[in-house]
This record gives structure tokens, C-alpha cells and sequence, in this order.
């Protein structure tokens, strides 16, 4: 390395200017991501209203207290809860990692066809892809044509079972995310150790459970972090589809904050419950960082 | 016994009828807003359309419904991703090639920002801005689009910036150059297709979002396409379906577009799935 040595005023004010073209971002990233947590953190604590208030005052752990006690959130977490669970660990991760794992012996043609489709429903608009899947799962949608057609039994699914139908249109809208996390690690495994356990005898349902599973087992942890991080924060496809109706059957966090904070102007409250879900989405955070540690 | 090669076949064809399987199923909402939006009498279900017509576009294509909210949703996420992308390039450049103890925990902290969700912090974000009368400005949606897309961009960035070698630099350096102008005139354009990736990716995550808007937007003339559309066909009694389909297409097509643009340039267009990766 040539240059002054370190520590004299010289490589002070060089360690400074090479700082300097992280100023623009760092200021923006404070003033409006780390200001807005810092006032979460403090508004959570107060009885901050919409309207009609001179002042707010701090209220300690009131609106914990109050949650904990109120039926519609528990409502909401249990819900949320449903909605992780069916739309992003069983549905896109699975659909995902299946749909990458036929990719690999696919013909080109159908392989491309599938792609295409697949990350249209991920790339079109949140609002459009509610709108498309109201339109699914209304009474008088194609899902219900289409049993019909097969002479099963229909109904309206928005109101008879809301939180399976926003579950299926997440998993619609997200599934091409983990599709590509699966399918970049597929392609990293070397070909020939599938080819060697091919050998050996090890039917399809054996190597992907003892060779390719544990070999992106990293992938996995990854994926299924970052899509639980992304269900958790899902409002518009909800909003769209359901508005949380009817009466909250899929009313999840995000929509239980908004209702809270807006249409019955409980600020305070509403911004409680968000730092609950960012407190949530943090530890998610730290997990999957830990994932990624040797990588950073 | 079955031979290798036959055997292989039928793993292929197999494989090809589960995917397009699945592929049906995803193509049935997609099917629906194509063709209902030329369908002169669009319902709610997959149909052979009555007739192809392009009244359902004439009749959206007026600036009520169409032009003003396109043009807001592109001077948002233009703005915001111009934002995005400029602020990336700067604070990748450091962080790429000069070694600082402060480095490892920048990006740390970036990278824990990227996945919080950011869905939770709006109603701070709305009560924030109503303080510092930032609400209901379009200046103020892009700052916060910008700041809710920079971790990820920076990120990205980042990891573009490690793959142009430095050599090309250190010439440069010799010569006198300064940072800015080895970023500007060497790095940045040997790295392309990464600035591409990600501008189209911010660009993409703007024109999509629902809920900055819908919060930090109150005025109806200033709504972008996201918003306006919810408002104009949920709130109203009567839903015609081949508008409202014809409408989805108008506002889609853009992203679609774009996506496909950088998909082709990196062949395949998986490494957005690589680059999430790590």
C-alpha cells in the first residue's frame, strides 16, 4: 500500500473523503427508514390519535396490554400465523423448489414457457395480481367454472374460506421468487454427483432427500427467511381481494395495523402493533443474517 | 430393463407434463385480463371472448383514468429510482474498493435493513410526515421509496461492483483521477448490466407498490396508477370488467417490459434469484 502511513492527519482526511460518497444514502437511509423505526418505537408507547386530541401523552405498555386483551389481534396473529405458514413455508417454497427441481430435466421449450408464466404472476403489479385473483376466486370466477366443469362442488370462496383464497393468491404471486432462489442452487450442484448416485442405483425421490436437499440446505434457510419476511408485510393483494372481511376472517397484522390506525384513528395503538411485527420481522432479520454470515 | 437414454425420456416427459400442469393453473388469472380486456361483454371467468373489440382500451385511454396516474406512478418511480440508483452507485463505490473497519458493519446493518418489513413502519412514516408536512407531496413518497429501496440497491450494487476487476482503476489513479471520475467514467460503465439489473428492479418494486402511496398520497389528482385504479374501480357500484381488465394490461405492460429487457441482456434472467442468494 503506498501513500502516508496511518494516523498521520494525511490518511485521516483520506479515510474521510473515501467516506464521503456514502453521505447521500446514509442521510436518507437515517432521516427516513431509521427515523421512522426510532418514532415507531416511541408513538407505540403513546395514546397518539388521528383527531380531536391537544396532546398525547406516554401510556407505558398500554397498548400491549390492550392487544394482548383484544380479541381482533389475536384474531389477527392467528391468521397472520395461517397465512405464513399455508402461502409461504408450504406453498411457495414447496412449489418453488418443485418447480425448479422439474426444470432441471425439462425440455427447453417447456422450461422457458413455464418460467415465463410463472415470473409474469410475480412481476405484474400487487393491485393487478389482486384483481386477477378476486376475479378467480369470486363466485362467479373461473376457479369455480372450472369445478364446476369437473363436477365438484363450488362456493364462494372470498366468503367462506377468505384466508385460504388470499393464501392461494400469494402463493400465485410469489412462488416465482423461490423458483429462482432453487433454481440458481440446482444449478450450482455438479453434475456428477447426481450422475454418481444415479449410478448407484438412487431413485429420483432418494437423491433429491439425501444428495440435493442437504447440498442447498443453505439456499433453503435463506429462502424460507426472506419469504416469510415478505408474507408478513403483504397488504395490497389482501386489501384488494378481501379488504380483511368479511368480519376480519382475513384481517392479518398489516390490515388489523391500518384498521387500527386509520379508520378508527387509534395511532397509538396501530403503531403498537407494527413495532410488534417489526420486532417479529427483526428476528427474522438476525436469523437470516447469521445464514449469510461467512458470506459478508 | 430400460435403457439410459429412453429412461431419460421419460424423466423428461414427466417432468414436462408436471410442469405444465402447474403452468395451467398459473396461466387461468393471466388468461382471464387478456383476453377479457378485448372481450366486449367480460365477466368474472375464463372465456372465449364474444368478438374482439378495443373499446375497453378507448374507453380507458382518456386522462382521468389513464395518463394522469401513469404519469404520476413515472415521475414517482422515475424519480425514485433515479434516486435509488445514483445514491447505490455512490456508497457501493467505498464499500467495494477501499478496506475500512467500518465496512463489515455498514453492510450488516444494510443488509439487515433489506428484509424488515417495511409494511410495518408506514403508520410511523404517515405520522412522521403530517409533522414535517411532507405529506401528500410527491417529493416526499420518492425520498421514502428511495430510502425503502436502497438497502436492497446497495446491496446489489455492491456485489456488481466486486466483479469489475480493479486494474482498470489503478491505471486510472495514476493518472490523477479522482474517485468520482474512475466511478463515472471506468467502473460504472463496465458494470452495465449490473446498473441495469439494478435501476429495472427498483423501477419494478415502485411502479407495484400499493401501500407507500395509498399511505403518503392524499390528493386524487397525485395518485399513481396503483392507488388510482383501486379507487376508481373498487369504490364505484357498478365494475366493468373488460375496463377494468383492459386497464390491468396498460398498467402492467411497462414492468413486464422491463423485466423481459434485463432478463434477455443476462440471459436467463435468473440472477435477481442468484443475486438475493448472497
Amino acid at each position: 500500500m503506498k501513500g502516508p502511513t496511518a494516523g498521520s492527519p494525511h490518511s485521516a482526511f483520506r479515510a474521510l473523503s473515501r467516506a464521503l460518497p456514502l453521505t447521500p444514502a446514509t442521510i436518507l437511509l437515517l432521516l427516513f427508514l431509521a427515523g421512522p423505526i426510532a418514532y415507531c418505537a416511541y408513538i407505540a408507547f403513546t395514546d397518539l390519535q388521528l383527531t380531536g386530541q391537544a396532546e398525547d401523552s406516554f401510556i407505558g405498555f398500554e397498548n400491549f396490554r390492550t392487544a394482548f386483551g383484544d380479541e381482533a389481534f389475536l384474531n389477527a396473529v392467528w391468521l397472520t400465523l395461517v397465512f405464513t405458514v399455508v402461502s409461504a413455508l408450504l406453498g411457495q417454497n414447496t412449489l418453488g423448489l418443485a418447480l425448479a427441481a422439474l426444470m432441471q430435466r425439462a425440455s427447453k421449450p417447456v422450461r422457458t414457457l413455464v418460467g415465463g408464466i410463472v415470473v409474469t404472476a410475480w412481476v405484474l403489479p400487487e393491485v393487478v395480481a389482486g384483481f386477477l385473483l378476486y376475479a378467480f376466486f369470486r363466485r362467479e370466477g373461473t376457479l369455480n367454472a372450472v369445478l364446476d366443469w369437473l363436477h365438484l362442488p363450488t362456493q364462494n370462496w372470498l366468503y367462506t374460506l377468505p384466508i385460504l383464497a388470499v393464501s392461494f393468491a400469494n402463493v400465485w404471486r410469489g412462488t416465482a421468487f423461490s423458483m429462482l432462489v432453487y433454481s440458481a442452487a440446482l444449478n450450482e450442484i455438479p453434475k456428477e454427483i447426481t450422475e454418481a448416485a444415479e449410478v448407484d442405483g438412487a431413485g429420483g425421490w432418494r437423491r433429491m432427500w439425501h444428495i440435493t436437499l442437504p447440498m442447498i440446505r443453505r439456499s433453503i434457510g435463506t429462502n424460507l427467511m426472506l419469504i416469510t419476511l415478505q408474507t408478513l408485510s403483504v397488504f395490497g393483494l389482501i386489501w384488494v381481494m378481501t379488504r380483511g372481511g368479511p368480519g376480519g376472517k382475513s384481517q392479518t397484522l398489516p390490515l388489523f395495523m391500518y384498521e387500527e390506525a386509520f379508520q378508527k384513528s387509534m395511532i397509538g395503538y396501530g403503531t403498537a402493533v407494527a413495532l410488534l411485527l417489526l420486532v417479529v420481522g427483526s428476528l427474522f432479520s438476525v436469523v437470516y443474517l447469521r445464514l449469510l454470515r461467512t458470506e459478508v | 430393463m430400460t435403457s439410459p437414454t429412453s429412461r431419460r425420456t421419460t424423466h423428461r416427459l414427466a417432468a414436462d407434463a408436471g410442469l405444465l400442469v402447474v403452468a395451467a393453473a398459473f396461466v387461468l388469472p393471466l388468461a382471464w385480463v387478456l383476453l377479457s380486456s378485448v372481450d366486449p361483454h367480460a365477466n368474472l371467468t375464463v372465456k372465449v371472448p364474444d368478438g374482439v373489440t378495443l373499446d375497453n382500451f378507448d374507453a380507458v385511454l382518456t386522462p382521468d383514468i389513464t395518463f394522469t396516474p401513469l404519469l404520476n406512478s413515472l415521475l414517482l418511480c422515475g424519480g425514485g429510482t433515479a434516486l435509488t440508483v445514483v445514491c447505490a452507485a455512490l456508497a457501493a463505490y467505498p464499500l467495494s474498493r477501499f478496506r475500512s473497519r467500518l465496512n463489515r458493519p455498514f453492510l450488516l446493518t444494510i443488509l439487515f435493513a433489506t428484509s424488515l418489513p417495511i409494511t410495518a413502519i408506514m403508520v410511523p412514516v404517515y405520522a412522521l410526515f403530517v409533522q414535517v408536512n411532507l405529506i401528500d407531496t410527491m417529493q416526499g413518497t420518492i425520498f421514502f421509496f428511495a430510502a425503502s429501496q436502497l438497502p436492497f440497491a446497495i446491496w446489489l450494487m455492491k456485489n456488481f461492483m466486486d466483479g469489475v476487476p480493479r486494474e482498470l482503476e489503478e491505471a486510472a489513479w495514476t493518472d490523477g483521477a479522482s474517485s468520482l471520475q474512475s466511478l463515472v467514467r471506468i467502473v460504472l460503465p463496465l458494470m452495465g448490466p449490473g446498473v441495469a439489473v439494478v435501476t429495472v428492479f427498483s423501477f419494478v418494486m415502485m411502479w407495484g407498490n400499493f401501500f407507500v402511496p395509498f399511505m403518503l398520497l392524499l390528493t386524487p389528482e397525485q395518485m399513481p396508477a396503483a392507488v388510482s385504479i383501486n379507487e376508481f374501480f373498487g369504490n364505484r357500484g357498478t365494475v366493468v370488467h373488460g375496463q377494468l381488465a383492459a386497464f390491468s394490461v396498460i398498467y402492467s405492460t411497462p414492468v413486464i417490459l422491463l423485466y423481459v429487457g434485463v432478463a434477455r441482456r443476462l440471459g436467463g434472467g435468473f440472477a435477481l434469484g442468484g443475486a438475493v442468494k448472497g
